[in-house]
């Protein structure tokens, strides 16, 4: 439970995602559940698809048909709580915020995580967006299997066991 | 004695806000922080921060405090003194100060208390071993010292500082066995939280810490759960072999220089201790003197800058230095205030401000 | 004990290389780097026991590490009472446990 543990229930995360059909293009999935006063997702959106208003404290709504999946907010959120989700054939394809390190390397194959921290599969890094605007989080391209679509949320190396 | 007309004591957030804001009225000031640098807590704060771009929301803290100390250090009417501590405040605004080694007396005409918080400690047997520290202190050491505090530790308190440095704690390579909260609930947001899941951390609810074991530093401590009733339940006990102990169970303001003098003040929990009692200028009961940012009552960086800019512009004015915007740039803050303040973790802030009579509870 | 130093960090910098500072810890050669706290520079080196409390004589830390709460208070270069988590290392200087209230030389 969120206010016991930090874990969102399997209701709550996909109450964040748009329909499957939505999925072939990249879409940002904001996994923000409380009122907090914050709108950074909102007023980086390039596209205006993140909706807030005057008072912060509403919990942003995306607009699936503006947003384009380019990942600006998942980097922008101070709570790194937003990853782009997309489907792609047997794949679910992620971008996904990232400030640790060793840093992934695109070719290598990492551990996928789940919520509860837990290793649900692999992780094929695709690609490892760094620029200045970035502001040193990593924005990582993975593939992981498209059944993990709803539990997949970040990366684990393999030799960190 | 010394003369100066405004002096900020403290130059965190709050502090650096009021003097520039002081500044663009065309009021002059001096910043006394007894740090060997400015920026007060900000300088640890490697994540970034939320609030609204007017609060540099989405900025690293370090990055805020860069900017706020680089604005403050180019402008000729801001003076700075650095590894200063105000040691007195008397009621008639004199002041006296140990600059390095030297013991000053200022008279001055108005002046802003910017003190900052300072954690809070826990009681419990040993809690006095070395190993021990408190959030800050951690924080400290690594973001600003670049030294780990240890390899293995405990967090005790899931408020936003033990969500956010255990975080810090798992960036600088150092292993968070878990997170301690003596609450049902985790006190922080939820995504820190979420992000530390996704990590591996444990987060223990209705646990506390019974003792700490060791000789001469930290090398283990017994966990218990506690019931509904805040009571220990016998038998629950657990042990983490640890090699530090961080403890981030809230802040309370620094209030003791406004203790000096015959200031209204008031115990308020919700604000985090003994604060001053304030008027909608953020002045105190004596005239000429303000306090902003954690000192007058503990919330996050982006309420102490945002009073930190008001108090620049009610101060410059009571010196009679009006900025050109004034009315404008008061509802500003006020506004902004009431907004910061008006989600659920917002609660019990406005709580605290009616139990006070304070400001901004109109 | 230089594990507890940090060389790469995925948001700050540590790269930098800073000058080596010699100085003394109860009469032990120590060292730190420019920049450090003293209580920065114990700690780095696995010293994390500071000083004494002046009557049960049980082992002092740091705790606050701002200057607030007086658990490092440590004698630097004969003076009482100096709270080494605030003080920047220079070098030479002769840091030791303090294990008294402190007294106060008047020249």
């Amino acid at each position: 439970m969120l206010n016991k543990d930090g874990v969102a229930i399997k209701e709550q995360v996909m109450s964040k995602f748009p329909s499957i059909e939505t999925l072939v293009k990249p879409k940002a999935i904001i996994e923000c559940y409380e009122n907090i006063a914050c709108n950074p997702c909102s007023t980086s959106c390039p596209f205006e698809a993140i909706a807030i208003g005057a008072d912060i404290n509403t919990i942003p709504v995306v607009d699936f048909d503006k947003c384009t999946g380019c990942g600006i907010c998942a980097y922008s959120c101070p709570g790194l709580a937003i990853i782009i989700g997309r489907i792609k054939e047997n794949k679910a394809l992620f971008k996904i915020p990232y400030e640790f390190l060793p840093a992934p390397i695109k070719g290598e194959v990492w551990h996928a995580i789940n919520r509860e921290g837990k290793i649900i599969g692999e992780a094929l890094i695709e690609k490892v967006d760094s620029n200045l605007r970035q502001d040193k989080t990593l924005l990582v391209h993975v593939e992981v299997d498209r059944n993990l679509l709803y539990d997949f949320v970040t990366i684990r190396r393999k030799e960190d066991e | 004695m010394l003369s100066k007309d405004l002096v900020i004591i403290g130059g965190g957030p709050a502090g650096l806000c009021a003097a520039i804001n002081a500044a663009n009225a065309g009021v002059s000031s001096l910043i006394i922080d007894r740090n060997p640098m400015l920026g007060g807590q900000l300088i640890k704060q490697t994540h970034m921060f939320f609030g609204s771009e007017k609060q540099y929301a989405k900025t690293r803290g370090i990055d805020i405090a860069k900017r706020l100390i680089k604005e403050v250090e180019e402008n000729p009417l801001i003076e700075v003194w650095k590894n200063s501590t105000v040691v007195g405040l008397y009621s008639d605004k004199v002041i006296t100060v140990l600059k390095e080694e030297e013991y000053l007396k200022i008279q001055t005409k108005a002046i802003v208390v910017a003190t900052g918080a300072s954690e809070k400690s826990l009681a419990f047997e040993n809690n006095d071993l070395p190993g021990i520290y408190g959030a800050g202190a951690v924080q400290t050491l690594m973001n600003v010292y670049g030294v780990k505090p240890g390899n293995k530790i405990l967090m005790v308190g899931s408020g936003n500082i033990g969500l956010i440095v255990s975080y810090q704690l798992m960036q600088a390579g150092v292993k968070v066995l878990g997170v301690i909260e003596a609450a049902g609930n985790i006190g922080g947001f939820k995504v820190h939280a979420s992000k530390l899941r996704r990590c591996g951390v444990p987060i223990y609810t209705n646990t506390t810490i019974k003792r700490a074991i060791g000789k001469d530093k930290v090398e283990q401590v017994e966990t218990v759960k506690l019931n509904d009733k805040w009571e220990m339940i016998a038998g629950s006990e657990e042990i983490f072999d640890v090699d530090a102990l961080c403890i981030a169970v809230g802040l309370t303001p620094m209030t003791s220089l406004l203790s000096m003098i015959e200031c209204d003040m008031k115990y308020v929990s919700e604000l985090g201790g003994l604060v001053p009692v304030l008027s909608g200028d953020n002045e105190t009961s004596i005239p000429g003197i303000f306090a902003c940012g954690d000192a007058s009552s503990v919330e996050e960086a982006s309420s102490a800058i945002v009073e930190g800019k008001l108090v620049g512009l009610v101060a410059s004015k009571y010196l009679g230095g009006i900025h050109p915007d004034y009315e404008k740039l008061k509802q500003e803050y006020l506004a902004d205030l009431d907004n910061l303040r008006s989600g659920p973790f917002g609660e019990k802030i406005r709580v605290g401000y009616q139990k006070l009579g304070g400001p901004n509870h109109a | 004990m230089n594990k507890l130093r940090i060389k790469e960090h995925p948001i700050l910098d540590f790269s930098e290389d800073r000058k080596r500072i010699n100085f003394t810890f109860n009469n032990q050669s120590v060292y730190g780097f420019e920049g450090d706290t003293i209580a920065a520079a114990l700690h780095a080196l696995g010293i994390t026991k500071l000083s004494e409390s002046a009557s049960l004589k049980r082992a002092r830390g740091f705790y606050c590490a701002i200057g607030n709460c007086a658990s490092c208070n440590m004698i630097v270069d004969g003076i009482p009472n100096v709270r080494t988590c605030i003080t920047i290392l220079k070098e030479g200087m002769k840091v030791e446990s303090q294990l008294n209230k402190g007294e106060l030389n008047v020249k």
